[in-house]
């Protein structure tokens, strides 16, 4: 089957003028920079921004996308190429099936006009018909709670009641492709949650989805597959859990451990894996940590903790009777397995010696677990353990 | 390079049936086509556009439309005053109320259009960032717009008539002809000042200057005969008198436009390609510059 979406080598470019603000030009600057070019004056020199730069990749009919990065890491500028917003510098993108860009939340709304007037509006401007609009004009309503309202100007609505109506109209466009943008980071708790629910749904009717959003909670349970997009260029693509991980590990990290002084905890990686900071097998894994001590340890007690992002626990080791000459030292720590469920981890070290602390440290750069879920996507209750488990059904006679 | 990857495209089985939505996104090169089967498409959205332009322009305005006739009336006042009176400038045999308003009509259309035209993509700025649809739109939906407030302000013309003893005649079924030619000409020069005041903001300074020049240069006031004979070639190249003439000759009886017409109507036609062509070309940019 074709892909609904092929991206070759996309590029987009700026450029700015270095001795001007960004964007910003007069007839005057053009013209002192046509006489400039007649003096034989050389222009200002130009500075290129690379949003976008030569990014490939396909996605399959049916199959919701995350795009995760920084602000300015080209997310925004993707989506912008592909609904035509704006034309690619270079490389060539093929859409096959009807698209429908949600960019914004309330496109087209006029303050002066009718919940009911925005709604064909906001509706036309996003690609639908008016026979199309008019027989989804009830679950529009419905969906964005304002029946009492319709008829009143959306200028009297609160914001919460505006976002509704505005995002219903979004949600009941009928595309094949879908490239939403952080539409879903606007009005309550509640409506946050009706729209992810509504997002859901259309990613199940087996439509393609590319979704662009800064919570990487809601990339992990819309889509399957993520593409961590930094500086214009994808530095991953795949499983949404690896990628959110990835991206959040990269956040965290500073780009060298600078956590330690010359004493104690020095820092930590991965023995024998291809990336020291990343696992994405089960095990048997070995974990090196280096310390350096002034004095000699005789009776130490080690603890070392692996816990979560936000300081959950996932397991704790305790070492009794730790002997360290005065040094640098290498601990090795072998686990048969570490069954985590794909995401980010901390370590956390400690050593003390009769009832003194050696040195204690929550370990800056995360250990980013790349292991394939055993469980079925969604991330709602998936838990901390990775843990495979065969289902068997025996009817009872 | 381009080539080898189309040849990786097989065109052959289709994910959604309908290949028309198949859409291919790559730098255009050079000075494409008009796109039209793009316009065509988005004819609907034309509609939504002069339909909300509509309905927001006299909300909560106490006249409502009646607006549309007030700037054409008081302007007849002061030069029927001004210009009939005092200083009696010759109207062609007809009435000077009813030479001036019937040339009033298409000029108020014309000069508000532009003024509102150069403003009209810059004001939309959110709209081009966010959302894809052909700009083109813009400036058409406020040449369209405009139309409805240009038949409004010929409501009077039956009154005056009445005052001056005069009449319909046949002449009045070429109106929507001077329509047509209106509409071309605001949107020509409308299209034109609105995509490059996109780029340079300084045009929308310059406008008001422009229209009053304009304003001169058109035989609203005074009858086109008053410019010397060699010079009336030179003079027709302005568009806009080739419209002022029309209705002043379907609606008023003034002398056809004979001179004027076939120069202004040549001109009206290349405003109105070239204003569109270039604006096509220049909104491939637009969210980018904005």
């Amino acid at each position: 089957m074709l892909p609904a979406i092929e991206v070759h080598k996309l590029s987009k470019w700026y450029h700015l003028r270095a001795d001007l603000p960004a964007e910003y030009h007069t007839l005057r600057d053009a013209l002192a920079g046509a006489l400039g070019r007649l003096a034989g004056r050389r222009p200002a020199p130009v500075r290129t921004v690379r949003a976008l730069d030569a990014v490939s990749f396909e996605v399959r009919p049916g199959e919701v996308v995350g795009i995760v990065g920084r602000n300015g890491a080209g997310k925004s500028t993707l989506l912008k190429l592909l609904a035509g917003i704006t034309e690619p510098t270079g490389g060539r993108a093929v859409l096959r099936g009807r698209v429908g860009a949600l960019l914004d939340v309330g496109a087209g709304f006029h303050p002066e006009l009718t919940g009911r007037e925005n709604i064909y509006f906001s509706g036309a401007i996003l690609g639908m018909k008016k026979a199309e609009i008019e027989r989804k004009l009830d679950a529009i309503v419905a969906f964005a709670e304002v029946e009492e309202f319709l008829e009143t100007p959306v200028k009297f609505y609160s914001s919460g009641m505006y976002v509704r109506l505005a995002f219903a109209v979004a949600a009941h466009l009928e595309a094949d492709i879908l490239l939403v943008d952080e539409v879903l980071a606007v009005g309550d708790l509640a409506f946050q949650r009706k729209c992810l629910g509504k997002m859901e749904a259309v990613s199940e009717e087996g439509r393609t989805v590319l979704f662009v959003s800064h919570n990487p909670a809601h990339v992990k349970r819309l889509c399957g597959r993520a593409i961590w997009l930094e500086r214009g260029r994808v530095r991953f693509d795949g499983n949404a859990h690896e990628a959110v991980a990835r991206y959040q590990a990269s956040l965290l990290a500073p780009p060298d451990d600078p956590a330690t002084s010359a004493d104690g905890f020095v820092a930590w990686r991965l023995v024998g894996e291809p990336d020291p900071f990343t696992l994405d097998h089960e095990g048997p894994v070995t974990l090196e940590i280096t310390i350096a001590v002034r004095e000699e340890v005789r009776d130490g007690l080690h603890a070392l903790v692996l816990q979560t992002p936000d300081g959950l626990r996932v397991a704790g080791w305790g070492f009794q009777g730790v002997r360290l000459s005065p040094g640098t030292h290498r601990l090795h720590y072998r686990f048969p397995t570490l069954p985590l469920r794909p995401g980010s981890y901390r370590w956390f070290a400690g050593l003390w010696d009769g009832g003194e602390t050696v040195d204690t440290l929550l370990f800056p750069r995360p250990l980013v677990i790349a292991t394939p879920a055993h469980s079925v996507l969604g991330d709602t209750w998936a838990g901390v353990l990775n843990v495979p488990c065969a289902l068997e059904v025996k009817k009872t006679p | 390079m381009r080539s080898r990857f189309i040849s990786r495209v097989s065109w052959g089985k289709a994910v959604s049936d309908d290949r028309s939505l198949y859409r291919v996104i790559e730098p255009s090169q050079g000075w494409k086509a008009l796109r039209w089967r793009e316009l065509w498409a988005h004819r609907e959205l034309l509609f939504f556009f002069v339909w909300r332009d509509l309905k927001v322009r006299y909300k909560q305005t106490a006249l409502g439309a009646a607006w549309a006739l007030v700037q054409p009336l008081a302007a007849l006042l002061i030069f029927s005053l001004v210009l009939g009176r005092v200083v009696g400038v010759p109207s062609e045999g007809v009435p000077y109320p009813l030479f001036a308003y019937t040339a009033l009509v298409p000029w108020t259309y014309f000069s508000s259009t532009l003024t509102q035209a150069t403003n009209s993509v810059v004001r939309q700025a959110h709209l081009i960032r966010r959302v894809a649809f052909p700009r083109l739109l813009i400036p058409a939906s406020g040449a369209l717009t405009g139309l409805v407030d240009l038949i409004l302000s010929l409501l009077p013309v039956p009154v005056l008539w009445a005052l001056y003893g005069s009449g319909p005649s046949w002449r009045l079924l070429t109106l929507p002809l001077w329509l047509l030619l209106a509409v071309a000409v605001a949107l020509g020069a409308g299209t034109w000042l609105a995509a490059l005041n996109v780029r340079y903001r300084d045009v929308r300074h310059l406008v008001p200057f422009l229209v009053q020049l304009w304003f001169f240069a058109t035989p609203v006031v005074y009858p086109s005969r008053l410019v010397p004979a060699p010079w009336r070639h030179v003079y027709a190249l302005n568009p806009v008198a080739g419209v002022v003439e029309g209705f002043r000759w379907a609606l008023a009886g003034a002398p056809p436009p004979t001179a004027v017409l076939a120069v202004s109507t040549g001109a009206a036609a290349l405003l109105v390609v070239s204003g569109v062509i270039y604006f096509r070309h220049a909104e491939r940019a637009f969210a980018d510059v904005i």
